[in-house]
Order: C-alpha cells, then structure tokens, then sequence
C-alpha cells in the first residue's frame, strides 16, 4: 500500500515537473509562464518531499521533508511575487491576447507611484498615513 | 499564541512521559493537549479562543489544498492543448485585508492558487493588482477571490 | 519501484532540457530567471529521487540547501532588475 501511494506521488510529482516545463515554453508572455512554472513545480515538490517521507519514515528524515514543504509553500508565492513584479515593471511585453490591464492607468514610470485608483474616497476620508511622515 | 505554545509543551511532556519518541506519539501528544485545552478553556482566561481556532485552521488548509489541485488540473488542460483558451490580463482587487501581516498571507494564498498571480500593492495598501489567467468570467473571479480573503482573515480576527 | 523511479527521472530530465531550451531562447532576463528558478526545484526533486533510490537519507540536507539558494538567486534577481537592470518602461 505504501510502496503504492509512494510511487503515484513520485510519478504525478515528476509530470507535474514536466508539465510546469512544458508551459514555461508554450507560453505566450513571461506573467502567463509564470502561472504555469510556480505552482506546478511547487506542488511536484511538494509531492516527491511526500514519497521521500514515506520511503523513510524516520522521525529525522521527516522532519526535514515537511521543513522543505513548508519552505516551498513560503517562498514559492514570493519568489513568483518579486519576479513578475520586477519583470512587469521593468517592461516585459504583455501578450497580444490579454484583455485588460488595470495596472498600467495607475502606474507612474517616472516616479514609480502606483495609485489604488480610489484616491477620490480616500480624500474624502482623509487621515493621516504613515507615508505622509516621510 | 500562548495557547499553541502550551499545546506543544503539553504533547513534548506526553512523549516525555510515555517515553516512545516517534512522530506518531507526539501527534498523539499534540491530540490529547488539544482535548485537555478544550475541558479547561472556561478556567483560563488566556487560552480563551484558541480551541475553536484550531479546527478552522485545518478547514481552511482543507479548503486550501482542494482548491490549488482543481485549479491546477485547469491550467494543466490550457497547458496541453495547442488552441490558447485562456483570457488573461491585470485585475486590481480591492483588499479587506489591513495590516501588513494579513496582507501578505492574502497575497501569497492568491499566488499560490493557480491561474492568479499577485503583482502588486497600491502604495496606499487598498488594493491588490493580480493577473489573472482565466477572465471569462471576472464576476465570478472576483467572488471566489473575495471568499478566499475571508476565509483567511477569519483565521485572525 | 526501480521502474517507477526509472520513469519519474526520464521525466524529471526531460523537464529540465526544455527548461534550458527556455534558457537559451527566452527573449529577456526575467524569462531566464525564471527558467533557472525552475531548475532549482527540479534540482531539488532530482535530489530527494536519488535520495531514494540510493537508500542515503543524507542527501536531504542537499536538496534543502538547493531548495534555498533557488529562492534567494531570484530574490537576488528581482533586486538587480529593479534597481540596475536595463529598463524600458
């Protein structure tokens, strides 16, 4: 039974890994193959640091697949954050099929200020921020 | 806080106690602190809250890991199949969400959901910018995003 | 299980040659950053594989230090493009 779950989660771990690489050719633009790269990949991870606990089943050993599971889970999101962030504002083209962008209206490139596009209610409601100190 | 801090020192006391240290034990331990911390949460006014937080914390990880397959099993399909069925394009979400903390995990848990990606927060922390890959139906997006940021700031507040 | 472990590495190194043919193509930086941070993870998977195949739990302790110095080289990245990168916005 074990020697069963085992290897399902290394298979369906290793095509996840595929199919994260797959995307990360076929995609049209960089934000469109990030959605394929990170989760896939995350959860493959995720998936082989499972089989690998199962395979041991030492208390030491487990500890540091599931320590490995949840750095995965932390920092894959971030990871994925900071680079699309950067790649989207250092001016990666969109793909021609994208349908709509409500970022670019509230970005300003030269100051690097990005509004929320709520400023006329907030001004209504004005009270002091933090960022005002500075 | 104080009330998982004392859970875990309850459950290392039991494998102590039982001298049997493997991982099963101490889930063992970790189960019969909780039991206990729920006979005794009308004595003490610090552990107040912390038994009924548990169980939502495992409902929402539940939630979590069905939601990250099905949506996975979505963009997998678009991967495969040459047509590009897939719509996408920037999004801004207005946030629930107020301090820092609360606005990191939302925007993580929104990463880590495939098909939506956080880029960015307004300089004055209202709203989330995400790009999304599926905009057929952005009504429907914006509801199941929404329910997401509610679930997860339940486990806060 | 030697077979299962056979195909989940043929897979796993097919992953990273198109990942590299993503590397050499990629027409900007941040297409091959994130190239390379797909390698970290397939690296780490490679890894924990071995790790079984062989029997030698040690090789944990690798996968964990790949595992970090994936996240921190795009960190480190991000850092570089937003700051000194060559930028067109």
């Amino acid at each position: 039974m074990i020697e069963f779950v085992k290897g399902a989660f290394m298979l369906t771990g290793a095509s996840l890994m595929l199919l994260a690489s797959l995307g990360l050719l076929r995609m049209p633009d960089l934000l469109t193959r990030m959605h394929a790269t990170t989760k896939a990949s995350a959860l493959g991870v995720i998936l082989i640091m499972l089989a690998v606990a199962l395979h041991f089943g030492e208390v030491a050993v487990v500890a540091r697949a599931v320590a490995i599971i949840i750095f995965v889970v932390m920092t894959a999101p971030i990871a994925a954050h900071v680079i699309g962030r950067a790649g989207y504002f250092v001016g990666s083209k969109l793909w021609s099929g994208t349908v709509k962008d409500e970022l670019k209206p509230n970005y300003d490139p030269f100051t690097h200020e990005l509004k929320s596009g709520m400023e006329a209610q907030a001004n209504v409601e004005r009270r002091p921020q933090q960022h005002d100190l500075d | 806080m104080t009330g998982a801090i004392w859970n875990l020192l309850l459950a290392l006391a039991w494998v102590v106690l039982s001298g049997n240290f493997s991982g099963l034990n101490l889930v063992m331990g970790l189960v019969l602190g909780y039991i206990t911390m729920v006979l005794i949460e009308h004595q003490v006014e610090s552990l107040a809250g912390y038994p009924a937080r548990v169980p939502r914390i495992l409902r929402f990880i539940g939630f979590f890991i069905s939601e990250l397959v099905l949506a996975n099993l979505k963009v997998a399909y678009d991967i495969l199949t040459p047509p590009w069925h897939m719509k996408p394009g920037v999004i801004a979400l207005p946030l629930e969400a107020r301090t820092e903390l609360e606005i990191t995990l939302v925007a993580n848990l929104i990463s880590l959901t495939p098909g939506t990606l956080s880029l960015d927060v307004s300089d004055d922390r209202k709203v989330l910018y995400i790009h999304a890959m599926f905009l057929d139906d952005e009504e429907e997006l914006r509801r199941n995003l929404k329910e997401m940021e509610c679930r997860a700031l339940e486990l806060f507040r | 299980m030697a077979v299962v472990i056979l195909i989940s590495q043929v897979l796993m190194s097919l992953a990273l040659v198109l990942a590299f043919v993503r590397v050499v193509r990629g027409p900007s930086l941040p297409d091959r950053v994130v190239a390379l941070e797909l390698f970290s993870s397939i690296v780490v998977g490679l890894v924990g594989l071995y790790a079984i195949q062989t029997d030698v739990s040690v090789f944990i302790d690798a996968a964990i230090v790949i595992a970090l110095m994936g996240f921190l080289t795009a960190i480190g990245f991000a850092r570089f493009l937003e700051r000194g990168g060559p930028r067109d916005d």
